[in-house]
């Protein structure tokens, strides 16, 4: 299998640091083409026809996203780049900052044209602060050069929160207020920041534009699969001797990734689309990466056979429970009680009920919380029950065993044996 | 009277969106974000006070309690974790002489447990202050803290993928 480097194509080929290398390998050629040979509805057509989807892990069509702020009345739009790359195992945006911030400006600039907004901002990680002197020089070259006329472009740090990765909450931030889910309608492309039209895209789609804008959308469409087109960089990590990030077309086959490129063996499973992503054990790792399959935010976590499937879910959890903002009590109390269950399995004092419980609690989760974290929280949960229940039961069945030792007083043969007292 | 209100709700907005930014200015000069501090930001802004200290402890970059010089942050993820993170959170205990969430009796270090920073590929990794330190080992942990003991900090060695 081989990698398809488009988006990363310039990686470790330009200088990060300097606009004019990636002026003489063409760079921005994409932006005067659209800024004077196409009409804001022309960009946006052939974004919408390209089939390019949210590579955030969201997957919504990009260009029907910029159609509707277009076509929205109001005196002032903005664009977001989400470079809160705070899903775990995802590293790509921060791979694509580094090596090539100006592709995502490029991307950016040509969506304000096509969408006619005065205002953008890149939300960078708190975490990823070590990026952000370069990402403000490079902005700084770009809107010297004179590619930022149309619009202003200003780099805003966030402070620490995973939440901020969702729209809703990303923009409650900007806006200077606690990194809280929104209530969905109204949605951001008709009413987000400070109640305006607001685009908001991940950094790795907006690196895509424009490669669209100079090879055109059939170009672009003819890769990957009916619903999810073009390429998608992937972040390998876990037990491989080659982890890192690859830029696959999609449909393209896991085992592929993982094996042949990353080099992964004496696999048990793989964890794609980070802590809420999807656990895929062995028998089914030729599944093709895409949105109708697997993918999410392009996070491959794998995990060889020493690995303790419950131990990872409960880790995952703990995180999630971490970063929920709190906002809804599905996602709050009932990642309480989904940590209570996993703590207890990891100390072998699992309870009999303990599987129909967290069914019950997913169930709940899934369909009644606010935003993404706390819906999509118990897939894990859910595709471990499905595909290691034996691990579970096994764990139910030794922490009774271990009950019923401590229960029966001076009646269990080993504690009698080590003379302790209960 | 339209204009007006139109005008004082855009100031309010253009103040409300500086928080965040005002209080990581603030935390430039000091430790953390003290009351007085918080009640600066919220004089100078027209922010309510609570509502200050509720944007603050919502994110973690804004601490309201003491913290030490350095701030240690180790990922405790699933890609760091399943690479011996726990041996290396243990290793830094015996370094430094606390758990995490507390603060060395010298004031130089603070020591935290933090969710995924990025460096999954570099697993295992952590964070000190602005710096991102991966591919830890005990050896490599020991001459980083060292040097932040003698005051010259290391820059950070992230290190990007192979070029094909």
């Amino acid at each position: 299998m081989e990698e398809k480097r488009i988006i990363l194509k310039n990686c470790g080929v330009i200088d990060p640091r300097s606009l004019l290398s990636y002026l003489e390998i063409g760079g921005f050629k994409s932006f005067e083409k659209a800024r004077d040979k196409m009409s804001p509805k022309q960009i946006i057509d052939e974004v919408k026809k390209s089939g390019l989807t949210g590579r955030g892990g969201a997957g919504f069509s990009c260009g029907l996203k910029w159609e509707i702020s277009r076509n929205t009345k109001s005196d002032k739009k903005y664009i977001i780049c989400n470079a809160d790359e705070g899903e775990v195992g995802t590293f790509k945006d921060r791979y694509l900052i580094m090596n090539d911030p100006f592709s995502l400006i490029e991307g950016i600039c040509i969506a304000g044209l096509a969408v006619g907004a005065q205002e953008a901002y890149i939300y960078l990680r708190a975490e990823y602060h070590y990026l952000y002197d370069l990402l403000c020089s490079a902005v700084l070259q770009v809107k010297e050069k004179g590619f930022l006329k149309h619009m202003n472009l200003t780099v805003f740090e966030g402070a620490g929160a995973y939440i901020c990765g969702e729209e809703s909450a990303l923009m409650n931030s900007i806006e200077g207020k606690r990194g809280e889910s929104r209530y969905k309608p109204p949605f951001p492309p008709v009413q987000g920041l400070w109640n305006k039209p607001t685009v908001i895209n991940n950094v790795e789609t907006l690196a895509n534009i424009p490669h669209i804008i100079q090879h055109g959308a059939t170009w672009f469409s003819s890769m990957g699969t009916a619903r999810s087109k073009g390429t998608k960089i992937f972040c390998v990590s876990g037990d491989v001797t080659r982890p890192g990030v690859y830029e696959l077309q999609m449909g393209s086959s896991l085992k592929g990734l993982i094996c042949n490129l990353a080099g992964a063996s004496d696999l048990k499973a793989v964890q794609v689309g980070g802590a809420t992503g999807r656990i895929i054990p062995i028998s089914m790792i030729d599944i093709p990466l895409s949105h109708e399959t697997v993918m999410g935010s392009g996070a491959v976590i794998v995990f060889n056979n020493e690995r303790d499937i419950i131990d990872i879910v409960y880790k995952n959890l703990l995180f999630l429970h971490e970063e929920s903002c709190g906002n809804c009590t599905p996602c709050r109390d009932g990642l309480e009680a989904m940590v209570g269950i996993y703590e207890r399995l990891s100390v072998f004092n699992g309870a009999q009920n303990d599987l129909k419980m967290l069914e019950d609690l997913s169930r709940v989760m899934s369909l009644a919380s606010l935003c993404g974290l706390g819906q999509a929280a118990s897939i894990p949960v859910m595709d471990s029950l499905n595909f290691f229940r034996n691990e579970y039961i096994q764990r139910i069945e030794q922490s009774m065993l271990l009950r019923s030792c401590r229960t029966i007083d001076d009646q269990c043969p080993r504690e009698v044996e080590r003379g302790n007292q209960i | 009277m339209i204009k007006e209100a139109r005008n004082d709700h855009c100031s309010k907005c253009g103040n409300r969106s500086e928080l965040l930014q005002r209080l990581k200015q603030e935390l430039k000069g000091n430790r953390y974000l003290s009351r007085e501090i918080m009640a600066k930001v919220a004089d100078e802004t027209g922010i309510s006070l609570s509502d200050v200290y509720g944007v603050a402890t919502f994110y973690s970059f804004l601490p309201v309690q003491k913290t030490g010089t350095h701030v240690i942050k180790v990922c405790r993820c699933v890609p760091c974790d399943i690479k011996n993170a726990q041996a290396m959170i243990q290793f830094i205990e015996q370094e430094i002489g606390i758990s995490p969430g507390e603060t060395t009796s010298d004031g130089l270090f603070s020591f935290q447990l933090v969710g995924c920073i990025g460096a999954c590929d570099q697993a295992p990794a952590m964070m000190i202050d602005d710096e991102l330190f991966g591919m830890l080992t005990k050896e490599r942990i020991s001459e980083i803290l060292e040097s932040y003991r003698d005051g010259a900090m290391p820059l950070s060695k992230v290190a990007s993928k192979k070029i094909s």
